[in-house]
């Protein structure tokens, strides 16, 4: 088997493919994570700040999430007129997945924050959007991050399902490998997903810790 | 000054939180609103920088209507202390302190650095600046929290219930610290408390709210204590208000004496009197008894706790306080440093405030 992987992978060819493969699927599963956080923000504020907003918009986020993903990528061309083996498909459908996700937690976020720091940073004078920036936003940080970890791995595992209507990816290499009974591009493509997902997990947890320095430190008080 | 000209608030489930408020407070005063939950005292607060808007009537700060301002811009003028200091978990302290600063405009190098001028002002020490809110006590965030609110220098300072969440002993010291600051800075300070001693110990004038939003009495803490507007003032005001009002008694008529006393290490012979042990700063250390014994030395481990100790130069009730807490009946009297004066007892203490009662009439 090792010997049928060193003859799969000395061909030059062969790995510029799975080069290509890899920077589309890097691109296919993160820009949708990045489209999904701005799309999802505002919507977490509207559900945390207008209670009617709320059960029908997190409603519709649930039902969104249980759409199969294949189908999501079928009907998503015949919804915005991109052609069917488009990459945007895979990029539209894996936007909304996320964003399916990531609402319900940043509007738990948004309502965690303590009503008496709202309330200071009001009669402190930030117009409300400065202090969503400045304020709200930050505190949702920690929960914020712990939703895209799980949205980065649900995006990675999904890219790999757009390969079966050939939208590119490391998925093409589990369809080669299936087509030909061949199992190199296999054992290739699941390595490689997994690795993927692993470095974005750890860039995930560098950039939280990054951003929230106030998480770590000991909550003592020291004279 | 803030002028309160028949203010009412109404909520749109129909209560109403204020009825009817003409209030005046005086330019570089601490007034105080004090009344039971639900008596519309921070709801009053929060009408003058806008964080509740008035149903109908006027408030002027310095004359000027709040409602010809834009909201943001009147509280960026105004500091606020609020309940459980409101600190930003994640900024730093000095970030905390430097916010109104920045939302001013000053570039980051200049609110730092104000910001470290206040930290020192409230008394904490540079070196917390860095830490972030999670890492102080809570008496610490409170002094952040004032800091915080003076920063842009507002000549006008609310302060909603803000000690209210810290242990008696550390609220003592940031009254202290408040009644310090004030006389250093001269802001317009409106306090919001539910507790009366709060109010009675910092305001130099108190208003008292009932239920339904009414001012029942305003004045300064002494009249409140000694002449209460009604039933409702003089209940909330408390039974002990007689004791109370003595903190507002002179006491610089009354006459001490000396007593028997002992050092820490003397050798001392069996005596019929209560002697005061003192220490080699001559502050007092306990008692030891009458008829008592010692065996060799007086320790630290044999005496008797003192009890309270009644400052030259402050007020009555402190030295009534020192005789009835003092385990001889003579209160023990100290000199600004805490070294020992001389003593007195509850008899002499009474007769003094007989004595005063008589030469007002």
């Amino acid at each position: 088997m090792f010997s049928d992987l060193g003859k799969y992978l000395s061909d030059a060819g062969t790995r510029a493919d799975i080069g290509t493969d890899l920077v589309d699927h890097i691109y296919l599963s993160l820009l949708p994570l990045v489209f999904g956080v701005v799309v999802a923000v505002p919507l977490g504020w509207v559900a945390h700040r207008f209670g009617r907003a709320r059960g029908a918009l997190l409603g519709v986020m649930n039902i969104v999430y249980t759409v199969p993903s294949i189908a999501l990528f079928v009907i998503i061309p015949v919804l915005i007129g991109s052609q069917i083996l488009s990459p945007v498909n895979v990029i539209v459908a894996l936007t909304i997945y996320t964003t399916a996700l990531l609402v319900r937690p940043i509007t738990d976020a948004l309502d965690a924050v303590p009503a008496h720091v709202i309330a200071a940073a009001t009669a402190m004078g930030f117009r409300q959007w400065r202090r969503f920036l400045a304020v709200e936003l930050p505190l949702s940080i920690p929960v914020l991050a712990a939703g895209m970890r799980v949205g980065s791995v649900s995006n990675i595992s999904l890219v790999s399902v757009g390969a079966l209507i050939g939208t590119g990816g490391l998925g093409g290499l589990f369809t080669d490998g299936f087509s030909r009974r061949y199992l190199p591009p296999i054992i290739v493509g699941i390595t490689l997903t997994l690795v993927l997902a692993l470095v974005v997990d750890l860039l995930l947890v560098a950039l939280r810790r990054a951003l929230t320095p106030w998480t770590r430190v000991q909550g003592v008080a020291v004279q | 000054m803030i002028e309160f000209r028949a203010v009412t608030k109404r909520f749109d489930d129909g209560t109403v939180a204020v009825n009817h408020l003409d209030l005046t407070v005086d330019a570089g005063t601490i007034t105080v609103f004090v009344g039971p939950s639900g008596c519309g005292k921070t709801t009053s607060l929060r009408m003058v920088n806008r964080m509740i808007d008035a149903t109908s009537g006027t408030i002027l700060v310095d004359g000027k209507d709040v409602r010809s301002a834009d909201p943001p811009t009147l509280r960026r003028g105004i500091g606020y202390v609020i309940q459980q200091a409101g600190l930003f978990p994640h900024r730093t302290v000095l970030d905390n302190v430097a916010t109104v600063p920045l939302l001013f405009g000053w570039t980051r190098r200049k609110a730092r650095s104000r910001a470290a001028e206040l930290l020192e002002l409230v008394g904490l020490p540079a070196s917390l600046g860095k830490r972030y809110p999670v890492q102080l006590s809570g008496g610490q965030q409170q002094r952040v929290g004032v800091a915080r609110a003076l920063a842009a220098d507002p000549p006008v300072l609310l302060m909603d219930e803000p000690f209210s969440a810290v242990d008696p002993v550390v609220r003592e010291g940031l009254q202290d610290e408040l009644l310090r600051l004030q006389a250093e800075l001269d802001k317009t300070i409106v306090f919001v408390t539910h507790d009366i001693d709060e109010a009675v110990r910092i305001g130099e004038k108190v208003a008292v709210f009932r239920q339904g939003g009414v001012l029942a009495q305003y004045a300064p803490p002494a009249e409140l204590l000694a002449r209460p507007a009604d039933d409702f003032v003089a209940h909330f005001v408390g039974k002990d208000r007689g004791y109370r009002a003595l903190s507002f008694v002179d006491a610089s008529g009354v006459e001490i004496r000396e007593v028997a006393t002992a050092s820490i290490g003397d050798a001392v012979s069996q005596a019929s009197d209560w002697r005061l042990v003192l220490d080699d700063g001559r502050q007092p250390r306990g008692w030891l008894p009458a008829g008592s014994t010692v065996d060799g030395q007086v320790t630290e481990d044999g005496l008797e706790p003192g009890g309270s100790l009644y400052t030259l130069g402050t007020p009555v009730r402190g030295a009534l306080d020192a005789a009835l807490s003092s385990p001889s009946g003579l209160g023990v009297v100290v000199d600004e440093e805490g070294r020992y004066a001389g003593v007195l007892t509850a008899r002499q203490v009474l007769d003094l405030i007989e004595a005063q009662r008589g030469s007002r009439r």
